[in-house]
């Protein structure tokens, strides 16, 4: 089958590998209808994640058809010729994190927890596509994939919404949402949202959803900031501006109440000296992540508010403003996404018609040009903000 | 380190290395006190090198005499040995450089050191492999309570399934099992054990009979975790490796990273008991068999061969 590979940094190619066969008693074939590119495939195509090997399938979003199941997979749970969409990490839902409905942190999934524990304290859960550190595991760019735990990880969906409308249930829609849950929004809170990428779209739609009086957008792509103006939401553009004090005059002085960042451990700085410094950092790897954005929002938040972080960092930062963290009484609240707890409710929410996940797709490609999409993707170049690949 | 205790506490009463600590003793007194006759009585002459060599050499006996006879340790045995080829070389030159006057007796206490190397040799290899024993623990939280954990762990037959050097556990008797383990190079090691505690849905512990290839020992520990999250387990292995090729090569086998290699087993354990089998990785397709190594193999689905390999 085709399937779109990491050849090394900066390359992908869609290759000819093997059909996916079950490995474990649990695991499910899907053949995929349906598949998207994140900007954690970025973190991966730029080489930011250790242990990545050239032959890897990337892709943590896809959903499919359900085409052979394994033996210990009850028929009341899962059979044959369901639809279902598949949460990014993996679940076995029996340990202590599951239990706490922690998904993304099990204890039971990642074959190299030892790794795993040795990069981050305790070991992660398994993911689709992303590295060695959390498994090895082979992901979803690709015509048919291994769900692994399917009995209870996979989504059915028995409506008949079509593959745009439910997609992103298996990561940025539940990412954005959670960002926001996080932020414990109370009345009249203005939340801020760094990064108006696609998991930072789903963060302001969630934010409005769980009854934010104000949504502010901060990013430098045009294009991404006019998405954001045209749902209603308040625009900064941080290359034109100064945002800390750009977000102190449109909240009265007060900074927002509740800050999102959902840009990660690339994000770019408007003062080039800055992203000088942690440029050179990062390729010396004195520091493995970039993180203007965190800082800022530390900085920006009034006090006693909350600063919920959902984009994505792998190691060591430098300059944490820990006083300004720890003397304001700042809550930092973060987490891959625990997908499993939230596909239900959302789906609701799509059902419902409360939130709208297409919006946020400006490009659909055939699986064989995913190297172009991850381009476009990478390169803000045809005003693309999401990809969805087609087998 | 309670290893090192024990291993001093053993040596003291070892009459080999009390024998070579009376003996430097008895070596030494002579060599400082009287450093010119005795290196006469060696037939080395009594120059002022000669009698500084010969006080030299004494007063390193005297502290080897100490040190084997208050604190023995492995290091004094190799001490010994150390010194002993100083004294070979210095007796060496003595013979090369004779003026004929004494040698007999030279050469008589050439022969004496070689006899007493070789002695001194045997003691520090011997004694260093003896006291090697090696702990260690590990620990995990699995959901269940401890009876049912208590179930699972004594059904011995089943340990292979999850501890990643275990090849087959045979239940042989109602205390006792046979088992079989994978060393490097494709040998194995086999043991007899006998259960020597068991309490049920708290502990068990067990020990290797007589003559197991490797000396070894462990228990399991079993306590409800709070806050009803399960059974805390924790686990105690320990190895006193014998001297001999066997010894060298489980210790070199435990030196790879045995702590690493207990906690992999208790993850497995744990993904048995909370999902029924052990997760497998398109990556680290061979369940236990995957030590974790890198580069792995890719984290693509395996073609026919690379899937037999890794579920056979
Ligand atoms: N927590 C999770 O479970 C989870 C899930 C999915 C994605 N993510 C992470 O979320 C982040 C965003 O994902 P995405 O798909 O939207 O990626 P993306 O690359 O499309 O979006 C990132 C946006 O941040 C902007 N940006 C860069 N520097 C900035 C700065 N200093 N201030 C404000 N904006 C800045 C960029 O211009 C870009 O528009 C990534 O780090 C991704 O890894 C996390
Ligand atoms: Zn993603
Ligand atoms: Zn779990």
């Amino acid at each position: 089958m085709k399937a779109n590979c990491w050849t090394g940094r900066n390359t992908v190619e869609v290759l000819d590998v093997p059909e996916p066969s079950i490995l474990n008693s649990r695991d499910a074939i899907v053949r995929i209808t349906s598949t998207a590119i994140c900007g954690s495939d970025l973190h991966l195509l730029d080489g930011y994640v250790p242990t990545m090997e050239k032959g890897d399938v990337m892709g943590h979003e896809f959903m499919g058809e359900v085409v052979e199941v394994g033996s210990g997979i009850d028929a009341d749970k899962l059979r044959v010729g369901d639809r279902v969409v598949v949460p990014f990490p993996i679940a076995c839902g029996a340990c202590g994190a599951c239990r706490a409905e922690l998904y993304s942190c099990c204890e039971n999934t990642n074959p190299n927890a030892g790794l795993s524990e040795k990069f981050f304290g305790h070991p992660t859960a398994g993911i689709y596509g992303y590295s060695h550190l959390t498994g090895g595991f082979a992901g979803g760019q690709a015509e048919y994939a291994r769900v692994v735990l399917a009995d209870v990880n996979a989504l059915k969906i028995g409506s008949d919404l079509d593959d745009e409308q439910v997609l992103f249930l298996s990561d940025i829609l539940p990412t954005g949402y959670m960002g926001a849950e996080m932020c414990d929004i109370q009345e009249g809170d203005v939340v801020a949202v760094w990064g108006a990428g696609p998991v930072g779209q789903f963060a302001m739609d969630s934010a409005r959803v769980l009854g934010a009086e104000k949504v502010i957008a901060i990013d430098k792509e045009t294009y991404r900031l006019d998405m954001a103006t045209a749902e209603g939401y308040t625009a900064v553009d941080y290359e034109d501006v100064d945002v800390r004090s750009a977000l102190l005059e449109l909240t009265g002085g007060r900074g927002p109440d509740k800050c999102i960042d959902a840009v990660g451990m690339e994000a770019t700085h408007g003062a080039s000296h800055v992203q000088l410094y942690d440029r050179a950092k990062q390729a010396a790897r004195s520091e493995t992540d970039r993180p203007h954005a965190l800082r800022q929002a530390i900085l920006s938040c009034r006090s006693g508010g909350v600063v919920s972080v959902i984009g994505v960092y792998g190691g060591l930062i430098d300059k944490f403003p820990a006083g300004a963290w720890m003397n304001r009484s700042l809550t930092l609240r973060t987490g891959q996404c625990h997908v499993q707890k939230y596909m239900k409710p959302l789906l609701g929410l799509i059902e419902q018609g409360k939130i709208d996940p297409t919006r946020v797709i400006t490009h659909r490609l055939p699986l064989s040009e995913a190297p172009t999409g991850y381009e476009l993707f990478k390169n803000k170049a045809d005003n693309c903000e999401k990809v969805v690949l087609r087998p | 380190m309670t290893a090192d205790t024990r291993s001093t506490s053993r040596l003291r009463h070892d009459p080999l290395v009390r024998g070579l600590g009376w003996a430097s003793a008895l070596l030494g007194v002579p060599q400082v006190v009287d450093p010119a006759g005795f290196a006469r009585a060696l037939g080395v002459g009594d120059g002022s090198r000669q009698r500084l060599t010969t006080a030299a050499v004494g007063v390193r006996e005297l502290a080897a005499a100490a040190g084997l006879l208050w604190r023995p340790r492995p290091a004094w045995l190799w001490g010994r040995v150390g010194g002993d080829l100083m004294d070979l070389a210095a007796l060496a030159r003595a013979l090369r450089n004779h003026d004929g006057r004494g040698l007999g007796r030279t050469v008589a206490a050439t022969a004496a050191v070689t006899v007493i190397t070789a002695t001194d040799v045997y003691a520090a290899v011997t004694r260093t492999r003896r006291s090697a024993p090696m702990e260690l623990t590990a620990t995990t939280t699995v959901a269940g309570r401890p009876d049912e954990v208590y179930d699972l762990w004594t059904d011995l037959e089943r340990l292979p399934d999850f501890m990643a050097h275990l090849e087959d556990v045979r239940v042989t008797g109602p205390r006792t099992t046979h088992w079989r383990a994978s060393a490097p190079f494709g040998r194995t090691v086999e043991w007899d054990a006998e259960v020597t505690r068991d309490v049920p849905g708290r502990l068990i512990a067990w020990r290797s009979a007589d003559g197991a290839d490797v000396d070894n020992s462990g228990e399991v520990r079993l306590a409800p975790a709070p806050g009803d999250r399960g059974t805390e387990l924790q686990v105690t292995l320990r190895y006193d490796l014998p001297g001999g090729a066997l010894g060298k090569t489980a210790a070199r086998y435990f030196g790879e990273e045995p702590h690493q290699q207990l906690d992999d087993d208790l993850r497995r354990f744990k993904q048995i008991v909370e999902t029924g089998e052990i997760v497998r990785s398109e990556g680290a397709p061979g369940g236990k068999r995957a030590r974790g190594e890198f580069p792995q193999h890719p984290a693509r689905p395996l073609t026919e061969g690379e899937l037999k390999e890794a579920l056979t």
